[in-house]
């Protein structure tokens, strides 16, 4: 059924339509809304969940842990302070690997105090062994969380979907909730794993002199990840027509540049690309879906024989530059080491991206024969 | 003891380590710095070391109480609530 909806309650339909067990969360600007609606399903008896009032972010991830840890599917939400107060327990649910989904509504990370979207609060947990999902649309997050059920339970590592504070999270658009059938046929009850018991007692990760082997497995798992998504998305389409895939590109194959960013600067970007494409100027864009297992492979095979690469992160690491710009760096070295990367960060804290500011990092992208360090777009004069 | 994985490979091997050894395979006497001895003489069988230890690392015996090395961390508390100052904690020794 179509219905106009936030992205944000979007997430909550989602859940209840993965007939998420356990729920734990902790109240945070722009995710609040989230649980809201849950705890809302929760007490109308529509969802039949566990929902646990935690005292902070850190409770709410260990709730999930423990709940995970005796087989029950869980869900939470957060952003910015939060997620960082979460920081330590997502090491641990990941080493346990739980298939808890977590939605982490990208904001700014303080100091300055800020309440809109920036990338920085998930990217900073890039090591933390949870898969990362970056989405443009109400649509794709609905159908995001449906698939990450389905890929943390087969490859038993936590995901997180990430959607931008406000710009994506609080707009509505017409999001297409599937019937619960069809759903049910995507997404089965989570499947029996081995799990906390009574009648046959065991430690959960304790102590281990076998800890590289473990962070290998965790490895293994990633890589699978890769396979796994990939084929999850490939069965979404069979079911509801609709597919994503790690990473989506717009004009790339015959592209002289291309525009590589996440999230929902992805269609500003889209829109420039069209502009200069009227001007005669062949323009590509690449958005990345899949943040963590990273789709080195995909993104160099897309990126085709395009002459110059411009990455626009709403992300910040300070002493580095743009987290996606080093990511895509990193890849591109052993593979087309002397593709030209420009880097361009922008619209941190919430500051809209235009179609001009796009332009911009077309233009300075065309005009420069070699990328000069990192280009902050938006600041002033 | 059961143990429920063979750790003779990387295959073998869980993904996880939850189900791999029970706490009893999870041996913490090493970390020790303290170890505390039962005078049997002063011991009159209360049972509060046996109640206080966080570790399970007092044993009832039939007419005493047993510490067993293995486990016990050396935390001192069963020296702390003994009411009869039977238990003494020494530097240990390796």
């Amino acid at each position: 059924m179509k219905k106009v909806i936030s992205a944000n309650q979007s997430v909550s339909h989602a859940v209840l339509a993965a007939k998420a067990q356990v729920i734990a969360a902790y109240p945070i600007t722009p995710q609040s809304s989230i649980v809201e609606m849950i705890a809302n399903f929760c007490s109308t008896g529509q969802l039949h969940a566990k929902f646990i009032n935690v005292e902070s972010e850190h409770s709410a991830m260990a709730a999930c842990i423990s709940a995970s840890v005796v087989g029950a599917r869980t869900f939470t939400a957060t952003s910015s302070q939060g997620l960082a107060l979460m920081h330590e327990l997502l090491h641990y649910a990941s080493g346990l690997r739980l298939p808890i989904v977590m939605a982490n509504v990208n904001r700014a990370l303080a100091s300055p105090f800020n309440l809109k979207a920036d990338l920085s609060d998930s990217l900073s947990q890039r090591d933390t062994g949870w898969l990362q999902f970056y989405c443009e649309s109400g649509q794709e997050v609905f159908d995001t969380i449906i698939q990450a059920y389905r890929i943390s339970e087969q490859v038993l590592l936590p995901v997180m979907v990430n959607l931008e504070g406000f710009i994506l999270s609080h707009t509505y658009e017409i999001v297409d909730i599937p019937e619960q059938s069809e759903i049910d046929r995507f997404l089965s009850p989570p499947a029996p794993r081995d799990c906390l018991n009574v009648e046959n007692p065991c430690l959960f990760g304790g102590t281990t002199d076998f800890y590289i082997n473990f962070r290998y497995k965790m490895h293994e798992g990633m890589e699978r990840a890769k396979i796994i998504c990939q084929e999850c998305d490939v069965q979404f389409q069979e079911v509801f027509g609709r597919s994503y895939g790690l990473i989506q590109s717009y004009l790339c194959e015959d592209a002289e540049l291309i525009l590589v960013t996440a999230g929902t600067i992805a269609g500003t970007c889209c829109v420039a690309a069209d502009q200069y494409r009227e001007r005669g100027l062949k323009v590509g864009v690449l958005r990345i879906r899949l943040f963590r297992p990273f789709p080195g492979e995909q993104i160099c095979l897309a990126l085709g024989k395009t002459k110059k690469v411009a990455v626009i992160d709403r992300d910040f690491s300070p002493g580095c530059g743009g987290i996606f710009a080093q990511e895509i760096k990193s890849i591109l070295q052993g593979r087309r080491g002397g593709l030209p990367v420009y880097e361009f960060i922008a619209g941190l804290g919430g500051k809209d991206v235009t179609d001009e500011d796009i332009g911009r990092v077309i233009d300075q992208t065309y005009q420069n024969p070699e990328p000069g360090g990192v280009t902050w777009i938006g600041l002033l004069k | 003891m059961k143990k429920r994985y063979s750790l003779k490979s990387l295959e073998e091997m869980p993904i996880t380590a939850i189900s791999f050894l029970t706490t009893e395979g999870n041996e913490t006497g090493e970390w020790r710095s303290q170890r505390p001895l039962l005078d049997l003489e002063k011991c009159n069988q209360c049972g509060l070391c046996w109640m206080y230890c966080p570790d399970n690392a007092i044993l009832p015996e039939k007419d005493s109480f047993q510490i067993s090395y293995k486990y016990c961390k050396g935390c001192g508390i069963c020296a702390k609530e003994c009411p009869k100052g039977a238990i003494l904690l020494v530097k240990e020794k390796r």
